[in-house]
């Protein structure tokens, strides 16, 4: 469904060219949910905003059913793939009401049946009646983050891109965003790609998982593996050790002198 | 945990609102020694807002009420926190109590090089000369592990990234030597491999210095493996006091409830367990 070929996408011109994320190739099979994990400024969220066309990448070829997509796309394969964000407090229009902020993407797509489809997104998301005419600031933060995935379904995506969608969140919240998460892509055949830090939630979710580093793609391993400490490369094995809380012994003393820049 | 640092007892917390007080802390009592105790809870449970009544602060038309809020010094001397003016409390923050906030980006003086910051401390607590200042800077800059600490001393805040940040502060904060520290969501916005760095370093001034530490954390994993004792908080109160090594023991339903909810690697579970909030968790204790 979503292939990457050797992709970089760099920002800026000359001697200020900064490459954020270097030849990475990734396959997402139709259905699938595949995860990324890395640290800030290891491209994760790049790769992600690549693919959903609102950066271009330099060099490389993506290819989104079947199709390859170039610089320019079509409003159908601005349609395809949809994209929830980190911080529902800030990816929220705060002065329009859940209503207008649904009401948006199906004026822009001149979709019919509006008061249809808003009401069906809503309650696919778990949100009453009630919050429809409610501006963000009255909503919790896992009901924002619901509204932000409601207005990635209206326009019924074969593809969702999950950028970071529960690590502004409490844990129970959590939990329930990660059910909502599953279920919506059992039911619609979603195809998902996430990225997160958290290495549990992306295993939760995901059963293939890229660990990305300073740009690159290190290494493509199952969720499974990751469980079971099949790890290949050191730097996903420092993710793990992380992972599993503090533990005195991970940090020698060469490692706290990261270096001053 | 022989000696006593910190006494807590019935701490309350009010912001008086339309309809009625907010009761954002009550009940809440605890004692702290040299050892790294642990709050945990989810927003808007009263964790913060607990360090900050020990700080002095909490802005009014908010009220800090408790029935004990003292502070023991080596020599066994006792400050009354409840009785403090807020010229005391200037004097008390940084030498004897220091808060380390989330996130170091909002923390810093933006248009001030961080050593300067780090030397404004030093020399408003001890009275001490720019040149001594200078050097204790520098040496709090080594402990905290920075790598060449002349250079870093010279730079902004926006120079610096996120870890450096964060031992900045926290270089900032223990160069008057406070005997307790409250590290409010110290590591939350670090990578987790940062996270473990700075968790370390903190670590190893609590041991070698004989300090309290006060971690709040709204992330279990973090609390059980790093502390020694955790308090678990519910709408303003300690539902729950427990070993950090046995959490996972816990007995309190909002406390197993959060554990479950948590997504585990190698344990993949169809559905997470959504926690079932009883109202009767926030019931007066």
């Amino acid at each position: 469904m979503i292939i990457l070929d050797n992709v970089t996408i760099a920002y800026g011109q000359g001697h200020r060219r900064l490459v954020a994320a270097r030849d990475v190739t990734l396959a997402v099979p139709e259905g699938a949910a595949v995860g990324l994990v890395g640290e800030s400024g290891s491209g994760k969220s790049t790769v992600l905003r690549a693919i959903a066309g609102l950066i271009p990448y330099s060099d490389g070829h993506i290819t989104l059913a079947g199709k390859s997509v170039g610089k320019r796309r079509t409003t159908a394969e601005k349609r395809m793939v949809q994209m929830v964000f980190q911080d529902p407090y800030g990816s929220l229009h705060p002065n329009q009401t859940v209503d207008q902020i649904l009401a948006m993407p199906i004026a822009i797509h001149r979709l019919d049946k509006g008061e249809a489809r808003i009401a069906k997104a809503l309650s696919e998301v778990g949100l009453g009646r009630e919050h429809r005419y409610r501006y963000p600031h009255q909503l919790s933060g896992g009901q924002r983050q619901r509204v932000a995935i409601a207005r990635a379904l209206i326009l019924e995506p074969s593809i969702l891109l999950l950028d970071e969608p529960t690590s502004a969140l409490d844990v129970s919240v959590q939990a329930e965003i990660l059910n909502l998460l599953a279920r919506l892509r059992r039911e619609h055949g979603l195809t998902m790609l996430m990225v997160s830090h958290d290495l549990a939630v992306i295993a939760h979710l995901c059963d293939t998982i890229g660990v990305m580093s300073r740009g690159l793609l290190l290494e493509t391993t199952t969720a499974d593996a990751m469980a079971s400490g099949e790890v290949v490369h050191e730097y996903t094995r420092q993710l793990l050790r992380s992972n599993a809380g503090f533990d005195r012994s991970s940090v020698s003393a060469g490692d706290l002198d990261i270096s001053a820049a | 945990m022989s000696e006593v640092l910190l006494n807590v007892r019935n701490l309350r917390v009010t912001y008086p609102g339309d309809d009625g007080d907010f009761r954002a802390v009550r009940n809440v009592s605890f004692s702290l020694g040299r050892e790294r105790l642990g709050i945990v809870g989810e927003s808007g449970s009263g964790k913060s807002t607990t360090g900050r009544a020990i700080m002095g602060l909490v802005q009014r038309p908010g009220r800090i009420e408790a029935d004990e809020l003292t502070l023991f010094d080596k020599q066994g001397g006792k400050t009354d926190l409840r009785a403090m003016s807020e010229r005391g409390f200037r004097a008390l923050r940084g030498q004897r109590l220091a808060m380390v906030l989330q996130d170091p980006k909002y923390s810093l003086d933006p248009v001030m090089r961080v050593g300067d910051q780090i030397a404004e401390t030093h020399r408003a607590h001890l009275r001490s000369s720019k040149a001594e200042a200078y050097k204790a800077s520098l040496d709090m800059l080594n402990a905290v592990h920075i790598r060449d600490p002349e250079r870093v001393y010279g730079m902004y805040p926006h120079q610096v990234s996120g870890g450096m940040g964060q031992r900045i502060m926290i270089a900032m904060m223990l160069i008057a030597g406070p005997d307790i520290l409250i590290a409010d969501e110290p590591t939350s916005a670090l990578d987790v491999t940062v996270q473990t760095q700075v968790l370390a370093i903190m670590d190893d001034l609590v041991q070698r210095r004989g300090m309290g530490l006060i971690l709040i954390s709204h992330n279990l994993h973090l609390v059980s493996s790093f502390c020694d004792r955790v308090l678990v908080m519910y709408a303003g109160q300690v539902v729950e006091t427990c070993e950090a090594g046995k959490l996972h023991e816990a007995t309190h339903p909002y406390t197993r409830g959060l554990l479950a909810a948590l997504p585990q690697l190698g344990n993949r579970r169809h559905e997470l367990p959504q926690l079932q909030r009883d109202p009767a968790w926030a019931a007066d204790l």
